[in-house]
């Protein structure tokens, strides 16, 4: 009897972005604007044999207590614009962009996405996001609000109309009118743009919530999900797979990304020093009352960072951050915290430190490598969307001592075999549907 | 005499629609090669072609001095979203960008979109100059020194240095500030074809470089002197304008004609701005122009790039080389130096005394 070969994994490198992760202060934290940086990361990426590279959109800078939120990395370029830079300076890397459903048009961004698909030659991916707010509608003509639900009807019925365009060119290069009247949408007429080396360019979700699972089993070829714990991980990855066959789809045609951290050291000791001294670094005593005022909806900004929490409880009705996701209900938030900070005898700073963003990854590269083989064997994970903390460099020390572990282990590929996207992947090409 | 004013060169490389990058790429560099000022990519949703920032983006790392400049149209499109792509086109070009300002008049266009019916084109390019307006008020929004990476305080920017723009047109509205931080150009190259009249106000009013059609080089200066008149009316300084000629080329043979109709004879006469003959006498018309003080330089749309560009750079650019009447290479990094205009400063900047 012979051993099954171990599962493949999938590997994304996220461009480091707008949050604390991210950290600006360190002395080899170069431009998060310049094209350099983006062209450094994605070479990176591709040295390492990777899936894709992958970018977050911004809409609206976020603000804290009425004014611009100042003390993370601010502002980014425009995702497909960078995206068809870089596929000048890379030849296999998967291109992703995160763009919003919300403000923008089918017949634009399915053009501008068909185009990234023919400039890379087959390598486009797109992550459609629904979040929508007032705040951010402020900066688009169309403005305003839309609940969760509507945000998700409008978001599929987006990726259908989408669909039907680059499925409206016959594959011998007729263009053909398409007439999609929908809820959200009519459109009438031909697209400008042929049918793409990949049919249609990968398409990514994501969202933990029960609509955004399952608009991801019936749409989606990626789910970039929250990293959690094994066990967390395992349940959702059952949950959503669980959900393809009702839509005809099997479990393999949708791959489950997590985002993830990592930090690597020569021991795992040494992981865990260097782990503890970039929490510091993400965590500066401005953000630890920053990240406190956000769950209090409070200004707290006597309080020392060094010091105790607070004493007075959360405004549960305030909204001191605008332009990002809320933790939950601040008094279960604040409880917590407090119960954290009595059981260690933690700071404020010490609090926040411990109580978000821990590193997913921390160890050796192989202890990662083997954490990072063990989620993806335990049905946790098809692979993962890796966050560094540095600026363009924090991807290298990944790919040149944990790749190769990876490879050792039969877990990662040891050369691209195709040119797109989907063949990475390991996805078909969608079938025409003219 | 005075002396002559520098001749700038552009030219289309659009034609037939193309979806690869080297096409587009090789073209790029041919013109790259005649150390032309810039070239254009037109883009419209009412015929086949890509989106064309995407495919000047695509085409930026693979160049390194000539500018790059899209159409991007302003009609069914967000402002913001404009002002961030061609932002972020003249961040990966290291300061190369243009932006050529469209409109989308027709019918067929309104439907894909399906959210407002045609419209004239007076209406169309009143949107098309506020679309202009914010973005150059986006593009100013961060000030240049507003990313400070201050350790001692926590601070990565200088909040006071970015700014709401709250722009309020007759069709959008925009909060501001921008997602993308001050291009390097400050603001990437504007250019409008101020040629008919609903867009000759907005080109006064928003346009670094003004493209005009006609047939005389009388009648081409005459457009000139309106734009010039008009934006000194707007306030601004007509020489930080540059007024180009623009010119549909035939350099190929007679048995290529496009048209019925256009046979070969004298350049232009009576024939719009169609030119149809050879590099040289190319060559001969533009120098002509130019010393007739005419215009600034000259937009050439090749009716077939594949083939007439090489002959417009290797026979109508190196004569004019040879005449001294056109560089040979690029003494500065970015469109605006080529073009020689100014960085322009930021009017928040400025308002708040530290410019």
């Amino acid at each position: 009897m012979t051993a099954a070969a171990p599962k493949r994994m999938h590997l994304a490198a996220h461009f480091p972005g707008v949050n604390s992760t991210t950290v600006w202060s360190d002395p080899r934290s170069r431009s998060q604007i310049e094209f350099s940086s983006f062209e450094h990361l994605a070479r990176t990426a591709e040295r390492g044999l990777f899936d894709f590279f992958f970018l977050a959109e911004g809409l609206r800078l976020r603000e804290h207590k009425g004014l611009i939120h100042d003390l993370d990395v601010v502002g980014r370029p425009e995702s497909l614009t960078v995206l068809s830079a870089l596929a000048a300076v890379t030849d296999r890397l998967g291109l992703a962009a995160t763009v919003n459903t919300t403000f923008n048009e089918p017949y634009e961004l399915a053009r501008r996405l068909a185009t990234l698909d023919h400039l890379s030659a087959g390598r486009a991916a797109w992550n459609a996001v629904t979040s929508s707010d007032a705040f951010t509608g402020e900066n688009f003509r169309r403005g305003g609000y839309l609940d969760r639900a509507e945000r998700y009807t409008r978001a599929a019925e987006f990726v259908a109309t989408a669909r039907e365009l680059w499925d409206s060119w016959t594959p011998d290069g007729t263009p053909r009118p398409v007439a999609h009247h929908g809820r959200h949408f009519t459109v009438e007429g031909e697209f400008t743009v042929p049918r793409s080396p990949q049919g249609h360019p990968v398409v990514i979700q994501a969202g933990d919530s029960p609509e955004g699972r399952e608009f991801a089993a019936a749409a989606a070829d990626i789910v970039f999900t929250r990293h959690g714990t094994l066990d967390e991980g395992r349940a959702f990855y059952a949950d959503v797979k669980g959900r393809l066959a009702a839509h005809g789809r099997r479990p393999d045609e949708l791959k489950i990304m997590p985002g993830a951290t990592f930090v690597l050291g020569d021991t795992d000791a040494e992981a865990q020093e260097r782990a503890a001294a970039i929490r510091l670094q993400q965590i500066s005593p401005q953000n630890a009352i920053a990240a406190l005022e956000q769950v209090w909806g409070r200004d707290l900004s006597a309080y020392d960072p060094d010091g105790p929490l607070p004493a007075i409880d959360p405004d549960p009705g305030a909204e001191p951050a605008r332009g990002r996701v809320r933790q939950g209900d601040p008094l279960a938030v604040a409880a917590r915290w407090r119960e954290l900070s009595r059981q260690k005898g933690l700071s404020v700073r010490q609090t926040v430190i411990e109580a978000t963003g821990r590193q997913s990854f921390v160890g050796s590269p192989a202890t990662v490598a083997a954490l990072l083989t063990e989620y993806v064997a335990a049905g946790a994970a098809d692979g993962f969307v890796l966050v560094p903390h540095l600026t363009p460099g924090g991807l290298d020390e990944f790919v040149d001592r944990v790749v190769p572990l990876l490879q050792e282990r039969g877990v990662f590929r040891e050369s691209y075999t195709g040119s797109t996207l989907r063949s990475h992947l390991g996805l078909d090409e969608p079938v025409w549907n003219g | 005499m005075p002396a002559l004013r520098p001749l700038h060169l552009a030219a289309e490389i659009g034609g037939p629609p193309r979806y690869d990058a080297a096409h587009h790429t090789g073209l790029a560099r041919l013109a790259e090669g005649g150390a032309l000022d810039f070239v254009t990519l037109g883009d419209s949703f009412a015929r086949p072609g890509p989106d064309a920032l995407a495919v000047l983006s695509r085409v930026a790392p693979a160049t390194r001095r000539i500018g790059l400049v899209p159409t991007v149209t302003t009609t069914h499109t967000e402002p913001f979203h404009v002002s961030s792509a061609v932002a972020t086109l003249d961040w990966v070009s290291r300061g190369r960008a243009g932006w050529h300002v469209g409109v989308s008049t027709t019918e067929a266009e309104a439907r894909l979109f399906g959210r407002r019916p045609a419209a004239p084109a007076a209406a169309l390019w009143g949107e098309a100059g506020e679309c202009a307006d914010v973005c150059a008020r986006l593009w100013d929004s961060w000030e240049d020194d507003a990313e400070i990476r201050d350790t001692a305080t926590g601070r990565f920017i200088d909040r006071d240095k970015l700014h709401h723009v709250d722009f309020e047109g007759t069709a959008f509205r925009v909060r501001g500030p921008a997602i993308v931080p001050r291009p390097p150009q400050g603001h990437p190259v504007v250019v409008v074809d101020g040629t008919a009249e609903p867009a000759r106000d907005a080109a006064a009013r928003h346009a670094d470089v003004v493209l005009v059609r006609a047939t005389t080089p009388e009648r081409t200066a005459e457009m000139r002197d309106d734009v010039r008149r008009r934006a000194a009316a707007h306030g601004r300084d007509p020489e930080a304008l540059r007024v180009l000629a623009a010119l549909t080329v035939d350099l190929g043979d007679a048995e290529t004609a496009p048209e019925p109709g256009l046979a070969s004879g004298p350049p232009l006469a009576g024939r719009g701005t169609y030119y149809r003959g050879g590099p040289v006498d190319l060559a001969d018309l533009i120098t002509q122009w130019h010393r007739a003080g005419a215009v600034d330089g000259f937009h050439l749309t090749p009716i077939t790039p594949a083939r007439d560009l090489e002959r417009i750079v290797n026979g109508t650019v190196a004569l004019l080389q040879h005449r001294s009447l056109f560089r040979t290479f690029y003494p500065g990094g970015t469109l605006r130096e080529h073009l020689g205009l100014a960085r322009p400063a930021n009017r928040y900047a400025l308002a708040g005394g530290r410019a």
